[in-house]
């Protein structure tokens, strides 16, 4: 998955840098960085169950704060590791995003336990396209 | 690290960015720290307290305290006052994890009899008080019961025998923030926190079992004061806060906030992070309320926690909570904002006051220190690394010049990346174990992440905070047993 931690930025927390050719992908790349940062090995996750998720925002960076904050609380509420199975992001003056996220409640004993992430947080959040696509960086409070 | 040349020093442990510094700021930024820990301060601090001081209805000064690092929004260590009818409210100013605070309580028990039984003691804590991602707590809650939670605070564990009735008067704010609404948290925030009572979390957080040596006791007679009496006297330290609901009702307020600051109030921030509303709105009476909440849902982790940890030692000593003296000496909290009475120009002045990774710090005489504390000061509990060891402080009478608040940890120097590039879970386990230090922890890396050298020394902080005349030393409380997440 194109991702990649920063030492730099955050002492005290993790900070990714996520891209993908579209911005499907980009979203993609930054869910499952959050995902590596509260469990090692994400490829362990199994297909048990399905989650389906809607959101829409006025400003598209602020749509994939939506959504990473959409993993945050899956992960505490339903205790859900979820992955990126299919996704959709529509400009139709509001920024809308449909997803189709599958995955396995977490199990200590089956995936290696990371950090827990509490937020995903605005500090030098950005969303940015570049000449290959579009590349993101968050901070995640840990 | 370079400060900046605009940076003045006031005194020994004052230094000050003026109003000139940055375009916007309505005060001066105040630091405190001595001089070689104001050299050791990332940039992060010295941009972040300056983009605090352009806060609307801020009052006197943006401060920062000696164990300051960037943080979101406000730095970590930051500490500002707001006139509650022109001033701001910030969830950037309280943190995420709201009311993430300190618990101690001692023990009747010696290094001596704890000594052989410390992995025993550790392991049981570790299962019991559970701890890392997604974990749950041994209450099984309905939501509707975790509302009354959320409103009542550790009242509603007296009520139902997880509490003493003097854990109560022990607790900051006896463990009720007043005004808590639960139809001020979505029902998001209910949902990620209503099974977490009674969980420590990950990260920074840890339930750490702690010795007093005679040679770490700076004042013994404030030390008796606060319960401590035996020479190399066993105590027990835990840090955690509101755990996935506090922090969601952070989320949802940033959000909230920054959809209605501009169009609605007129307000800018340099930073997103900053996101506010006026304290006299809707929005932020509403933020009021719901941050209470997560408050109060963070005192009644720490008791149920405190009851967890009562359990264990009763259960491996086989003698009774009560027997083995494990009274609490204080429950502090270290990110949340209050309205307090301070004194400013000869004025008793109502004030909303923000503390993000900072400690209130009352001194004696004053009101809401427990009565049996009232000549002593407020305990103040200042959590260090888990190889270091922690402090507790108390209270003094010449921290008005900082609305009676002081530091709350030692700060990180070191990122976690770098941390876990330099050191091995395992291997840090078991240098620790030689020195005498038996840890558990649910990840090598977390462990790793968490090690001594990553933090700034904590001897350091707590002294910078004893000449600046925030607080004094008490005592020096050093690991031999830890759990963390």
């Amino acid at each position: 998955m194109p991702y990649r931690y920063l030492g730099d930025i955050a002492t005290a927390d993790v900070a990714f840098e996520a891209t993908g050719k579209s911005l499907e992908e980009a979203f993609t790349s930054a869910a499952e960085a959050t995902l590596n940062v509260m469990i090692d090995e994400p490829d362990r996750i199994e297909r048990k169950e399905a989650v389906d998720v809607e959101l829409e925002n006025d400003e598209l960076e602020m749509l994939l704060f939506d959504f990473l904050n959409e993993l945050v609380y899956y992960k505490d509420s339903r205790k859900l590791l979820l992955r990126v199975d299919e996704i959709r992001i529509e400009d139709e003056g509001q920024f809308r995003l449909a997803a189709k996220l599958y995955g396995e409640k977490l199990d200590p004993l089956k995936h290696p336990l990371g950090a827990d992430v509490k937020a995903v947080t605005l500090h030098r959040f950005s969303l940015s396209k570049s000449d290959d696509g579009w590349k993101a960086t968050a901070v995640l409070d840990i | 690290m370079a400060t900046p040349s605009a940076l003045k020093r006031i005194s020994d442990t004052i230094w000050e960015l003026p109003r000139g510094y940055k375009e916007g700021m309505l005060v001066p930024a105040r630091i405190f720290a001595t001089e070689k820990l104001i050299r050791e301060m990332d940039d992060g601090v010295f941009e972040q307290v300056t983009n605090v001081a352009c806060l609307p209805g801020i009052v006197n000064y943006a401060y920062c305290m000696p164990d300051g690092h960037w943080g979101y929004g406000f730095p970590i260590g930051g500490m500002a006052a707001f006139d509650p009818k022109t001033g701001v409210i910030s969830p950037g100013g309280i943190g995420f994890d709201i009311n993430c605070g300190m618990r101690l309580l001692t023990t009747n028990l010696t290094l001596e009899e704890v000594r052989p039984r410390i992995k025993e003691l550790v392991d049981m804590l570790f299962y019991r008080v559970p701890s890392g991602v997604g974990s749950t707590g041994f209450l099984r809650l309905s939501q509707d019961e975790f509302r009354d939670i959320i409103e009542e605070g550790s009242a509603w564990c007296l009520k139902r025998g997880f509490a003493w009735p003097e854990d109560i008067e022990l607790t900051e704010e006896r463990g009720c923030f007043e005004g808590a609404d639960a139809n001020k948290v979505s029902r998001k925030s209910i949902e990620r926190g209503f099974d977490q009572v009674g969980t420590l979390g990950s990260g920074n957080h840890y339930c750490e079992i702690q010795v007093a040596r005679p040679e770490n006791v700076f004042d013994s007679e404030l030390a008796r004061t606060f319960g401590f009496t035996l020479p190399n006297q066993i105590a027990v330290m835990f840090h955690c806060g509101s755990r996935g609901f506090g922090h969601q009702v952070a989320t949802d307020y940033l959000q909230t906030f920054l959809k209605v600051m501009e169009p609605r109030y007129g307000i800018k921030v340099r930073d997103r992070e900053l996101a506010c509303a006026p304290f006299n709105s809707k929005e932020g009476q509403d933020y009021f309320a719901a941050m209470k909440c997560a408050a109060n849902m963070a005192f009644v982790n720490r008791q149920m926690i405190l009851h967890r940890i009562r359990e264990v030692f009763s259960v491996v000593f086989n003698r009774s909570p009560e027997d083995l003296g494990l009274n609490m000496v204080y429950d502090v909290t270290h990110n949340t904002a209050k309205l307090e009475e301070h004194t400013i120009d000869g004025k008793k002045t109502r004030l909303l006051v923000h503390r993000k990774g900072a400690t209130r710090a009352f001194a004696p005489g004053m009101e809401g220190v427990p009565a049996r504390y009232k000549e002593a000061g407020q305990p103040v509990i200042i959590g260090g690394s888990m190889e270091t060891g922690s402090y507790l402080l108390a209270g003094v009478k010449t921290g008005g010049h900082a609305f009676y608040t002081t530091a709350h940890g030692s700060g990180r120097t070191m990122s976690r990346h770098q941390a876990k590039r330099m050191y091995r879970g395992s291997s840090l386990q078991h240098d620790m174990e030689e020195r005498g230090i038996y840890v558990r922890s649910v990840t090598w890396g977390g462990l790793a992440e968490e090690a001594g050298a990553a933090y700034k020394q904590i001897d350091d902080v707590v002294e910078a905070t004893e000449l600046a005349g925030l607080s004094k030393r008490v005592l020096r409380l050093l690991p031999i047993g830890n759990i963390k997440g």
